[in-house]
């Protein structure tokens, strides 16, 4: 990869240690995504805030990166560990809630918008098609590519960092024009009836496909079963893009047996103690639609939902989470079900969800069971 | 059987690669042709593979060079890479068959030397046999 004199100059330290690192990142990554060159991102989505996911090494790295290190484009962030609005009524040990405020400073003090947000392209304005991004976290990366049609690569949690300090990015792989596009064909042999079914479909074709993936038998998507659909391959793999509609490319087929055995690979227990919505975090047409489906009923077991704060904030004023709070929903705002302290394997043995994300962190990082069931599913069999 | 050509430093094999981290490395191979996610498959306190469906499940990528496809899923794996070098339980050096994100950006900045693309066939590596990799070469010994 060529660097100019001025990326040249920055890499050998010119510009500071933390932008020298930067550069260090995007020189390895570049070239092993067989870049010419750096070209300008408008906006880098960062991973690697929830002190679950990084860890003291990684606290101590982002603190070195600070101390001389600031965003230069528009930077929003994952997901922290827990909702810093009701921590009091939360089960945090103290040295995670410390670490994790060691982590948002950091991330304040380099200038990133506290979004804590794994759904940035239902809270923010999409910029036009086409525009070079830097998205970290898994699905937002997927769906960025392939709904909203800006172009970004599967980035890492550094590499997205590199890119908010920097404001550059690899030209490579799926910010290439000539790249997007797939290099295998999924035929859809069954009915897709619901988000779990489109859930199950990406965690197959993540595994299938390492770049782009076609579906061929999807012809409109919703946007619940496209963020469904996008967690799914961010998941299972390192595809980075899908496309609607048939391909020339190698074709697999995708009927009810496959489905059955991804389910059957993360559906590890026959019920859950507890239910957990999100991942990828509800968005305000989610939350609309939990409030019209549990609106005079009430959950049975603890029910965890998960939502961006910004989702949250406009669904109170719609009278939403009002609706759901009132059904016993507890909604939570800035975390996730990924790596979350809060469903912990000392308190429940296993979780009802709909996420198929979920379900692979909740069984693989927090140790539980989970039983994979619908949305409408769960509501008609958790609540009263 | 096979003669030592250049002293003891004698390879068995000289294999040409892609080096994308620079430095140099060597241990023990340790070769998986199935593909890794750094943050839920290994324990990185001790930097043994605990997956249950890996085909590595119980060994250790400590000071091994790891010889494995790419890495897959959470974006959040290079942090876990930087960890495992923090907690002295990293590989020496990795090989990829086509490096990614994760990997690259992970290793460069827990300075872990990194390589891909090489004409051979990096699988059929066996693990436990000595490598070295430095200057674009992985020797196997």
């Amino acid at each position: 990869m060529q660097l100019t004199r001025e990326e040249e100059r920055a890499l050998n330290g010119k510009e500071g240690e933390a932008v020298a690192t930067a550069y260090r990142i995007l020189l390895a990554i570049g070239e092993s995504t067989d870049a010419e060159k750096l070209v300008p991102v408008k906006w880098a989505h960062v991973s690697g805030v929830n002190y679950n996911t990084i860890g003291d090494s990684g606290v101590q790295f982002l603190e070195n990166i600070s101390k001389d290190g600031k965003f230069v484009v528009k930077t929003t962030i994952n997901p922290m560990g827990f909702d810093p609005l009701k921590i009091n009524s939360l089960k945090v040990k103290a040295e995670f809630i410390a670490q994790q405020n060691r982590i948002h400073n950091v991330y304040e003090r380099m200038g990133a918008t506290k979004s804590y947000t794994c759904i940035p392209y239902e809270v923010f304005d999409m910029p036009s098609e086409g525009t070079s991004v830097s998205f970290a976290e898994s699905n937002a990366a997927v769906y960025a590519n392939s709904v909203t049609h800006l172009r970004t690569n599967k980035e890492s949690a550094l590499s997205a960092l590199a890119s908010a300090l920097t404001g550059k990015a690899p030209y490579s792989e799926l910010r290439v024009e000539e790249m997007r596009k797939p290099d295998k064909c999924i035929r859809i042999k069954s009915e897709l009836d619901n988000e779990l079914d489109y859930g199950l479909l990406g965690y197959f074709a993540g595994k299938i496909s390492n770049n782009v993936v076609g579906f061929d038998g999807i012809n409109i998507l919703e946007k619940m079963n496209g963020k469904a659909l996008s967690a799914g391959i961010g998941t299972s793999g390192s595809c980075g893009m899908f496309t609607i509609g048939k391909t020339d490319n190698e074709t697999i087929d995708f009927g009810r047996e496959e489905a059955m055995k991804v389910k059957d690979e993360l559906n590890t227990s026959e019920n859950g103690d507890i239910v957990t919505l999100g991942s990828p975090q509800l968005g305000i047409d989610d939350l609309s639609l939990l409030a019209h489906m549990v609106d005079g009923k009430k959950f049975r077991k603890r029910c965890l939902i998960f939502c961006a704060r910004a989702a949250y904030e406009s669904a109170t004023r719609l009278g939403y989470t009002q609706t759901i709070e009132h059904s016993g929903g507890e909604l939570l705002c800035d975390c996730c079900t990924c790596l979350t302290p809060l469903v912990d394997r000392n308190d429940v043995d296993s979780v009802v969800t709909n996420s198929i994300k979920g379900a692979y962190y909740l069984n693989n990082s927090n140790k539980v069971g989970v039983c994979l069931k619908p949305l409408k599913e769960i509501v008609e069999q958790e609540c009263i | 059987m096979f003669k030592t050509i250049e002293g003891n430093s004698g390879a068995r094999m000289y294999i040409k690669c892609r080096q994308i981290v620079v430095g140099s490395g060597e241990g023990e191979a340790l070769v998986t042709t199935q593909m890794i996610n750094f943050l839920t498959m290994i324990d990185l306190k001790s930097g043994v593979i605990k997956d249950e469906k890996h085909e590595l499940r119980g060994r250790s990528i400590a000071n091994k060079m790891l010889i494995f496809p790419n890495a897959i899923g959470s974006s959040v794996g290079a942090y876990s890479v930087y960890a495992l070098k923090m907690n002295r339980v990293a590989p020496k050096a990795m090989m990829c068959n086509k490096a990614d994100i994760t990997t690259a950006s992970g290793c460069a900045i827990a300075n872990i030397p990194l390589a891909d693309q090489s004409n051979v066939d990096i699988f059929t590596i066996k693990s436990g046999v000595k490598v070295k990799l430095g200057e674009n070469l992985l020797q196997v010994f």
